[in-house]
């Protein structure tokens, strides 16, 4: 009977009760991935209950948003998901143009989509490189955040801002691409892969890696359908579902890509599917840019929702007035409601507006796909090591841009 | 896609005809109206029923139109995945009924109910934590109901001599600029300067 199976209720005092213990896992915890606050409950090291506490960096932006108009309302989408800003503009300048009945230039979808592909891959290495952080690698990120730096110089090119770009317009995008642009885009997707490669080298089979993610954080496809997930956390589970190709906006149609699916549901599957999308991604740029080439023409619809161009500006009366009472009174939107989805990296980003028919949204409900997902933590979470809880918030990849709004 | 949709509503409305209210289809989408007591059989038909199978829950949300009897709209959303369809349920609902809880048939309801209840007040029945999400630990108010203002009524700052963060009411140095656009030969809901002295005489 020495291994224990008697119990020490013999030598049992007062002070050696053992009882579970709460504690505070963020706001300030490196891992938890910005401003989250965990409230766990632990028996020993295992997870019995946890308590995610949100709203710590919430902005009021759907408040905020009521008072201002549907374009001072765009760069608010940017601070959303801050690691994929363009992503979260196009699901505003879709919903508009719905409601408007507007059609986006050809050459104004193209430069969206690449530009959408260029957010899934910024947001994808942020998250794989920092999940490898998590669980204890210093390099990846290291290496991921070049490649991040370069794919910040195309926005920065495009837009002139790295971040907060504002770049997609209702009715198209705000400016025309360099041709110079568009080549060093093309060069650097073919030097990416030797990147891509080296990362892949660093994590897929490293041991650490794949002892702190194999069978951690298992999502079943009823689980996925129950908390209502998206994106990768789906696919992850083995469930081929991608809005670019179940549900194509823009000209995702025309284009040739796969979609990889997870076998086990579980962390790693997940980070092999974000590993295999940035390929994928890599695919539809490539296409992008020689379809561009071939495009010519503007990148705005010419109508009420857009300003004039530059030279009727300066020639005509009525191109003056339109772009006057188009930056400050804004444009009207018909009456009506419409929910407007895109398949952002981190899942399906929506955004429900409701339009009274005037300058101003009455009604604008952001849905942010990291917000079902932290939903899930509890469930997730129970019954995991505490170790494991930094893993999961990882590969959950949460911003809380988005979540808090 | 709008044949399919009307298909969609006449099979919903024929076998839920106690819950549905009606339904619109615009831009390509469908909008079932439904009593709000009828919801948790409604939603659990929608997920369960052979051709719904609307098993993903999207979004839930509220709008406030004050002036109206039946102030709030509740507004779900939800998916198909197989059918590969959306939805739109809403529910009117006065200021103060309680609105029955769906966590029982979707756990994802769970935070979006919470934040219906933070940012409109709306209470759930049956829901097992209704707790503020979003807001501070202690806000008062809920802040998406068009009464409530935009800047709110407590600001906060770190207090040098007290050594921690005080709340003090808001005070603002230029009053919060609500702009009119509206054009004075259109959309004027107010007396035009100078128009007021034409009544007068």
């Amino acid at each position: 009977m020495m291994d224990g199976s008697k119990g020490f209720d013999d030598t049992l005092t007062g002070e050696q009760k053992i009882r579970n213990f709460n504690i505070n896992f963020g706001p300030q915890h490196p891992a938890a991935h910005g401003v989250l606050r965990l409230v766990l409950e632990l028996d020993g090291e295992i997870v019995e209950r946890c308590d995610p506490h949100i709203g710590l960096l919430h902005r009021g932006t759907e408040k905020l948003m009521e008072s201002r108009t549907y374009l001072q309302n765009l760069p608010y989408f940017d601070r959303l998901d801050y690691v994929a800003p363009m992503n979260q503009e196009h699901a505003w300048c879709l919903a508009i143009e719905r409601l408007t009945g507007t059609e986006v230039p050809r050459r104004a979808s193209l430069i969206r989509v690449l530009y959408s592909e260029i957010g899934r891959i910024l947001n994808h290495l942020l998250n794989v490189t920092t999940q490898a952080m998590d669980v204890g690698a210093l390099t990846p990120p290291l290496w991921g955040f070049e490649e991040r730096e370069k794919l910040m110089v195309f926005y920065e090119r495009a837009c002139g801002a790295r971040l907060h770009a504002a770049y997609f317009r209702p009715g198209g995008v705000h400016q025309d691409l360099p041709d110079a642009l568009i080549d060093d885009i093309e060069s650097w997707s073919h030097e990416f892969p030797a990147v891509l490669d080296d990362i892949d080298g660093l994590l897929t089979e490293n041991r650490i890696f794949k002892q702190r993610n194999v069978d951690i954080g298992v999502v079943s496809e009823q689980e996925a359908l129950d908390w209502g997930f998206s994106g990768v956390m789906v696919r992850g589970s083995g469930m081929a579902w991608d809005l670019r190709r179940a549900q194509p906006y823009e000209c995702y149609d025309e284009f040739e890509f796969m979609i990889p699916v997870g076998k086990n549901g579980d962390s790693y599957d997940r980070y092999l599917c974000r590993m295999a999308e940035m390929r994928e991604s890599l695919k539809i740029i490539r296409q992008c840019i020689s379809k561009l080439r071939n495009e010519p023409g503007d990148v705005l619809a010419r109508g009420k929702i857009t300003p004039p161009a530059r030279g009727d500006m300066k020639t005509s009366m009525e191109s003056l007035i339109h772009h006057f009472k188009l930056y400050t009174e804004g444009f009207h939107v018909p009456a009506g409601e419409i929910y407007a989805a895109v398949e952002a990296p981190k899942g399906e980003f929506g955004v429900y507006l409701v339009s009274d028919g005037s300058n101003k949204p009455y009604k604008a409900k952001i849905r942010a796909p990291g917000y079902l997902h932290l939903q899930a933590m509890d469930h997730i979470a129970r019954g995991h090591q505490l170790a494991d809880c930094a893993a999961i918030i990882g590969t959950m990849d949460v911003v809380f841009g988005e979540i808090d709004r | 896609m709008s044949e399919a949709l009307q298909e969609l509503a006449a099979l919903i409305e024929a076998k839920q005809p106690d819950a549905v209210v009606g339904h619109a289809i615009s831009h390509g989408e469908l909008t079932i109206e439904v009593t709000p007591n009828m919801i948790v059989g409604f939603v659990e038909f929608l997920r369960d029923a052979r051709g719904c199978q609307f098993s993903s829950l999207v979004d839930i949300t509220a709008v406030d139109y004050p002036a109206r009897e039946q102030r709030f709209d509740m507004v779900y959303h939800f998916l198909s995945m197989y059918q590969n369809t959306r939805i739109r349920v809403r529910a009117r609902l006065r200021e103060d009924e309680v609105m029955p809880s769906i966590v029982s048939v979707h756990p994802s309801a769970n935070w979006f109910e919470r934040e219906v209840f933070d940012m409109y007040g709306i209470l759930f029945s049956g829901h097992p934590d209704l707790r503020r999400i979003l807001t501070d630990y202690g806000f008062r108010g809920h802040p998406l109901r068009k009464d409530f203002p935009t800047t709110g009524y407590t600001e906060l700052r770190y207090d040098e001599e007290q050594k921690r963060v005080v709340y003090e009411p808001v005070s603002l140095v230029q009053e919060y600029r609500q702009f009119d656009f509206m054009s004075p030969w259109e959309g004027a809901e107010y007396i035009l300067p100078g128009d007021d002295k034409e009544a007068a005489k």
